[in-house]
């Protein structure tokens, strides 16, 4: 854990901070002692970042992201999400977050799906169905209004499910493994998808993984984390340019870039024996 | 005809062995007759028709009661107080009623306690105390006791039947209200969706299945709650009433056919319950 490494990456940043932790920490009381979830994480997220999380399991990157949607109150330190605290921010409707289930309503077609957020909102029926509409646009999904998440491929239905979460205009998108559950094709196409809508939308993005090629396809900072207790052990800020075919996973400048994650999560002692 | 078949074949061995076990149970009784009239050397199938032809039989055959049904229902006057359509209607009407009140009772119930810690806490042991209760003591002294306070005819009865069904329903619509996945409560929560928009979009959706289930039990003790109200109030009528005095004066076909009235009763209404549900999921979208 080196302050050093985490601050040079700072004076690197252009745009304002949308998420800043400082000294933040999170510890779950169970039956048998305390867990560290998050211990002294001190990390800076910009407006327009695109932001990888990964570790293995238990590292706490999925806590940090919870912390900053206000799904999980910090136990010391300090969190600001636009300049606001946690809470302030989920009031003020400044993020979509993606599960790692799309956790669809069965119930509502895939349009009144995307219309949830948007009626809880408030929102005017034009407007519902303009979002409705460009978003599904956005994801590839048009065509798809009067289909039941059950219609729908595993990809299909969290492409709605990101849908969802950039209907209404939250500058701040959280996505939680979102693609975990499916399969490479589907995974690579997806990630390449996702590139291109933040391209479009400007927005930053905090995006948890455990896959190193993804966290390094997608981001422009990797954030490397390690359990027992939960914190940072490197961040690392991308050298590929913004335009990225999938075929840049082939250059040596994306290999060196994988290459300092894996010794970053090897560094952290994580998996004793296992290989990373 | 694949779904039909087994339920005939099974038809029709209750039948053959509803005919047989008439001829044994109304044996002793028609032998004495016999007997009396000195007839002897009856032939096996004379003897056995005797005894599916009987006054009062210990176990009247299936034709015996379908044709009283027939001759109570279809074959009288609506307004005779003899006719099974009438007492019919009569226990219907007490049953819907109660039903209404039980399902509303219980979903009002679930929603309290699974909004409110303490009354989860309070009011379920509460809940599950009351149905340790056998209904036929508390009927009679609810429905003598609003009669007393000069309450009687409908109400008393649904609300024995209220009693016995808002049973199901709290508990179903607990466990249904309850149902929705944390990830899913999580969203709501991203959207820093308000309690009431929490429950309209997300419980009450999610907890369809459970409330269908449950009003398919609720409806069918109901029925059983307004026969049972019934019986403490004879001059009330109602199907519980035709039991009643079919009981006192040894009227075993008119017990049968009562009862009969009261089983399809139950099965119509729980079929209805059915097509509700089924409509409602074609609403929501389930796969076909």
């Amino acid at each position: 854990m080196s302050d050093t490494v985490i601050e040079t990456s700072f004076a690197k940043d252009t745009g304002p901070a949308v998420v800043r932790a400082e000294h933040l920490g999170l510890t779950f009381p169970t039956g048998d002692g305390d867990v560290v979830a998050l211990s002294d994480v001190n990390l800076t997220i910009n407006k327009g970042d695109f932001v990888s999380f990964i570790g293995p399991s238990g590292c706490g990157k999925t806590t940090f992201l919870r912390t900053i949607a206000d799904l999980e109150k910090p136990t010391s330190g300090t969190l600001t999400i636009n300049g606001m605290s946690a809470e302030e921010a989920r009031r003020a409707r400044a993020y979509g977050y993606v599960f790692q289930a799309p956790a669809l309503y069965p119930w509502r077609t895939i349009e009144k799906n995307i219309a949830l957020p948007l009626e809880i909102m408030g929102y005017a029926p034009a407007q519902q169905a303009e979002r409705i509409k460009r978003t599904m646009d956005l994801v590839n999904l048009s065509g798809f209004e009067k289909k039941y998440p059950w219609q729908l491929s595993g990809g299909m239905q969290q492409r709605a499910s990101i849908a969802r979460a950039l209907a209404f205009d939250a500058d701040l998108l959280l996505m939680d493994e979102p693609f975990g559950a499916l399969d490479e094709i589907v995974r690579d196409h997806l990630n390449s998808e996702l590139l291109k809508l933040w391209d479009r939308t400007q927005k930053t993005i905090c995006f948890v993984t455990h896959s190193i090629p993804e966290a390094v396809y997608l981001s422009t900072k990797i954030v490397v984390m390690s359990p027992r207790p939960g914190r940072v052990t490197d961040v690392i800020e991308s050298t590929l340019p913004r335009e990225r075919p999938l075929d840049i996973r082939e250059t040596p400048e994306f290999l060196a870039i994988a290459a300092r994650v894996r010794d970053g999560l090897r560094a952290g002692h994580s998996y004793d024996g296992e290989h990373v | 005809m694949t779904r039909i078949l087994p339920v005939l074949t099974i038809l029709l061995a209750i039948l053959l062995f509803w005919y047989a076990m008439a001829v044994h149970m109304n044996a002793p009784w028609q032998t004495t007759l016999n007997t009396r009239a000195d007839l002897t050397e009856v032939p096996f199938t004379t003897f056995a028709q005797q005894t599916w032809a009987q006054d009062k039989p210990v176990l009247p055959a299936p034709h015996q009661v379908i044709t009283e049904i027939w001759n109570a229902t279809v074959a009288l006057e609506l307004s005779s107080k003899r006719s099974l359509a009438y007492h019919g209607w009569i226990t219907l009407s007490a049953t819907l009623l109660g039903f209404a009140f039980g399902t509303a009772l219980g979903v009002l119930l679930a929603v309290a306690i699974i909004h409110n810690d303490a009354s989860d806490r309070s009011l379920m042991p509460w809940i599950i105390a009351s149905q340790t209760i056998p209904i036929l003591a508390v009927a009679p002294m609810v429905v003598v006791g609003l009669g007393a306070v000069g309450l009687t005819g409908l109400v008393p009865k649904a609300l024995i039947s209220m009693y016995l069904s808002f049973f199901p329903v709290v508990v179903g619509m607990v466990k249904g209200l309850r149902s929705p996945e944390n990830i899913q409560l999580d969203l709501m929560r991203t959207y820093d969706a308000s309690p009431w928009q929490v429950f309209w979009k997300l419980r009450w959706p999610a907890a369809m299945p459970f409330l269908f289930a449950s009003m398919k039990v609720g409806i069918a003790i109901s029925l059983i709650g307004a026969v049972v109200a019934e019986l403490s109030n004879a001059s009330g009528g109602g199907l519980g009433v035709r039991l009643l005095t079919g009981s006192y004066n040894g009227q075993t076909v008119q017990i049968w056919a009562a009862l009969f009235i009261a089983a399809g009763l139950a099965a119509i209404l729980v079929a209805l319950v059915g097509s509700a549900e089924r409509l409602v999921n074609r609403r929501m979208g389930a796969r076909a």
